[in-house]
C-alpha cells in the first residue's frame, strides 16, 4: 500500500487556503468528471482520485491528520486498527463473478490508503461530495467470449451483489459492443428507480478468422496442380469443415464467397454474414531432377505458343 | 406503459429549482410530460435528467453550458462507436 500525495493530485502546495483546494477541485473535475468522460476507465480513474484527495484536504479535521502523519501514516493509531479490520471482508464494489470471466469494474471505493488512514469507508452516502442519486447506481461489467460462442445466442447466468440474473447473449454480439440490462443496477433512494447493469463484450480474436461485422475473412493454401487444374480443397468453417471446388487455372489471392458461412446477423434471425476465402497458392520446392524437367517441357511448350 | 415521475419530487430531492428542469424540457434536452398542469418525466429519462443535474451541481454548469455538452457527448460517443467498428476491421 503506497503513501498518495493529495497535495500533487489536486495540483496545489502545501500551504493551499481551503479557497484554493476547492477551485483546484473544481477545475480537474471539469476535465475528469465521468459524466463528460463517457466509457474513459481512465478517466473515472482520475476523477475517484480528486475525490479522495479533496475529500481530505477539504475537510479540515481529515487534513490536519494527513498533514501530521504524511509519509510516517504507517505510525498512525487508524492504521492498526484498519489492519484489524481488513481481515473482516471487503466493503462495497461490484462483485461479480461466473464461469466465463465475468469482470466487475467501477466500484467507487477510496484506495487502501484513505481507509487506513481515515478507518473505514467513510460511508457510500457521503462519498467524495457526488451525491446519492434518486435513480439507482449503474454498473458496468466485462464478459469475455470466444468467436464461437459470440455465434451462438445463450444464455448465461451472472452473479451480481449477490443476486443471480439470467442474461441471453444474442447470437453476432461485436466487440466491444455493450448491452443494457435494465434495472439490474444499485437499487434507487426514496422509491426512485434502480440503475441498469452494462455489461461489455470483448470477444477473443480467432487465430484462423478475420471479422468484419458479420462477415469472416480467411486464407486458404491450395498447391499448385489444384490451382492449375482444378480440383477440390477443404476450407475451416467457425463450427465444421468443408469442401469446394477449384475451378481449373485459379490466381493466387483469388477470392471466393462462401454465402452464409459467417456469423450471424446481430439480433436478425436467419440471416447469416458470407465467409470469404482467399487463395494462396503453393509453390513447390525441392523438386527432382525429373519434376524440373515436365516444368521445363511445360516453358518450351509455352515458349512455342508464342 | 413507463412509469412517470413528478418533478417536484425530483427537485426537492436533488435540491435543485423546478425552473432549471422546466428549461432543460424546453430546450429539448429531457421529454417532460404536464399531465393536469402538474410536470412529470419518463423513468426512462431520469438518467439523462440525473446527469444534467449533477453537472450543474458539481460543475456549476449552467442551462446553455449543458445544452452545448450534451450535443459534444452526443457526437463524441457515435465517434467512439465508429473507432470501435473501425478498430475491430483492422484486428
Amino acid at each position: 500500500m503506497a503513501f498518495i500525495d493529495y497535495y500533487k493530485v489536486l495540483g496545489v502546495d502545501k500551504k493551499a487556503s481551503e479557497k484554493d483546494i476547492k477551485s483546484a477541485y473544481r477545475k480537474l473535475a471539469r476535465k475528469y468528471h465521468p459524466d463528460l468522460n463517457p466509457n474513459d476507465a481512465e478517466a473515472h480513474k482520475k476523477f475517484q482520485q480528486l475525490n479522495e484527495a479533496n475529500e481530505v484536504l477539504s475537510d479540515a479535521e481529515k487534513r490536519k491528520k494527513y498533514d501530521q502523519y504524511g509519509e510516517n501514516w504507517q505510525h498512525g493509531p487508524e492504521y492498526e486498527q484498519a489492519r484489524q479490520q481488513q481481515s473482516k471482508g471487503q466493503s462495497g464494489g461490484f462483485g461479480g463473478s461466473s464461469s466465463s470471466g465475468f469482470e466487475g469494474f467501477g466500484g467507487d471505493d477510496f484506495s487502501d490508503f484513505f481507509q487506513s488512514m481515515f478507518g473505514g469507508a467513510g460511508g457510500a452516502g457521503t462519498r467524495g461530495g457526488r451525491q446519492a442519486k434518486y435513480r439507482g447506481q449503474d454498473f458496468n461489467a466485462e464478459l469475455r467470449l470466444g468467436l464461437k460462442e459470440a455465434a451462438e445466442t445463450h444464455k448465461q447466468t451472472l452473479t451480481v451483489n449477490g443476486k443471480n440474473i439470467r442474461i441471453t447473449i444474442p447470437a453476432g454480439i461485436e466487440n466491444g459492443q455493450t448491452i443494457k440490462i435494465a434495472g439490474h443496477g444499485g437499487a434507487g433512494v426514496n422509491g426512485g428507480p434502480a440503475g441498469d447493469l452494462y455489461i461489455t463484450f470483448l470477444i477473443a480474436d480467432d487465430p484462423r478468422f478475420k471479422r468484419n461485422g458479420s462477415d469472416l475473412y480467411a486464407s486458404a493454401k491450395l498447391d499448385i496442380y489444384t490451382a492449375v487444374l482444378g480440383g477440390e480443397v477443404t476450407v475451416d468453417t467457425l463450427d465444421s469443415k468443408v469442401k469446394i471446388k477449384v475451378k481449373p487455372e485459379t490466381q493466387n489471392g483469388t477470392k471466393v464467397k462462401l454465402k452464409g458461412k459467417g456469423l450471424p446477423v446481430y439480433k436478425k434471425e436467419g440471416q447469416f454474414g458470407d465467409l470469404y476465402i482467399t487463395y494462396e497458392i503453393l509453390i513447390p520446392t525441392n523438386l527432382t531432377e525429373k519434376q524440373k524437367k515436365l516444368f521445363e517441357e511445360i516453358r518450351e511448350e509455352v515458349k512455342g505458343e508464342r | 406503459m413507463v412509469n412517470l415521475i413528478a418533478t417536484k419530487e425530483i427537485s426537492t430531492y436533488h435540491d435543485v429549482e423546478y425552473t432549471f428542469i422546466n428549461s432543460l424540457g424546453e430546450a429539448g434536452l429531457v421529454k417532460l410530460k404536464v399531465i393536469k398542469k402538474d410536470t412529470y418525466i419518463p423513468e426512462t429519462e431520469l438518467q439523462k435528467l440525473e446527469k444534467m443535474i449533477r453537472m450543474h451541481h458539481e460543475l456549476d454548469i449552467n442551462v446553455a453550458g449543458i445544452e452545448a455538452i450534451i450535443h459534444l457527448l452526443d457526437r463524441v460517443e457515435h465517434m467512439q462507436e465508429e473507432l470501435r467498428m473501425l478498430r475491430n476491421r483492422v484486428r
